[in-house]
């Protein structure tokens, strides 16, 4: 469906979208703080919205697109959310 | 849908924007692997946030503008809620962390807001 240069390219793109995740996964894991798992966590976040945003040029869909937003979405509040955690030790105070 | 191909040059422009972004990502991912301290890793990825989204979010544009032949301007709704959130997040984990070294007695500045510096002399 998409041309020669997209065939290549998109592949490619996924695949060191999938290694920048597996970099963040690497540094959630064995992060020395707290602090150091929720911003691998939201750079996590960041990086699977990019993931899907590419995956709809792959397939040609603008399905991925709502799934892209909504990861925007809960990636905001669930970083906030932990930020505010670490700040106070409540969510909802 | 349409299932007509895109001509060469654009396909050459959309591949370009998206493995740039798609090598920022990484770039900026690398970085947060990589950097010594906590304060040195919150900077690597917020280039993510913004040169990485925004070069993936213009090709996303691209692509669907010219797929569809009209203008797709839902994928910059992304960028614009990731352009204002991503300082948002960013500010809240790093005052969070300063909070908790100051609170580890970590050698960090001391604050500037007068209720902490009290709490601080007095205990």
């Amino acid at each position: 469906m998409n041309g020669p240069i997209l065939s290549w390219a998109l592949p490619i793109a996924l695949f060191l979208l999938g290694l920048a995740m597996a970099c963040c996964l690497v540094r959630m894991v064995q992060g020395p703080s707290a602090q150091d798992r929720v911003l691998a966590l939201d750079c996590m976040y960041l990086n699977g919205m990019l993931l899907m945003l590419v995956l709809g040029i792959y397939y040609g869909s603008s399905n991925y697109f709502e799934a892209s937003l909504l990861i925007a979405l809960l990636g905001f509040a669930s970083s906030t959310a932990m930020a505010k955690f670490l700040l106070r030790g409540e969510v909802i105070e | 849908m349409t299932d007509a191909t895109l001509p060469l040059w654009v396909e050459i422009i959309i591949a370009a924007l998206v493995l740039l972004g798609a090598t920022i990502a990484l770039l900026g991912s690398l970085g947060l692997l990589r950097l010594p301290t906590y304060f040195e890793r919150v900077h690597a990825p917020s280039i993510i946030a913004t040169m990485g989204c925004w070069s993936i979010m213009h090709g996303t544009l691209l692509y669907f503008s010219l797929q569809g032949h009209s203008l797709a301007v839902h994928a910059l709704l992304i960028a614009l809620f990731v352009s204002i959130t991503v300082p948002v997040t960013n500010i809240f984990l790093m005052r969070a962390a300063l909070f908790r070294a100051r609170r580890a007695g970590k050698n960090v500045p001391p604050s500037l807001s007068r209720t902490i510096a009290v709490e601080e002399r007095d205990s």
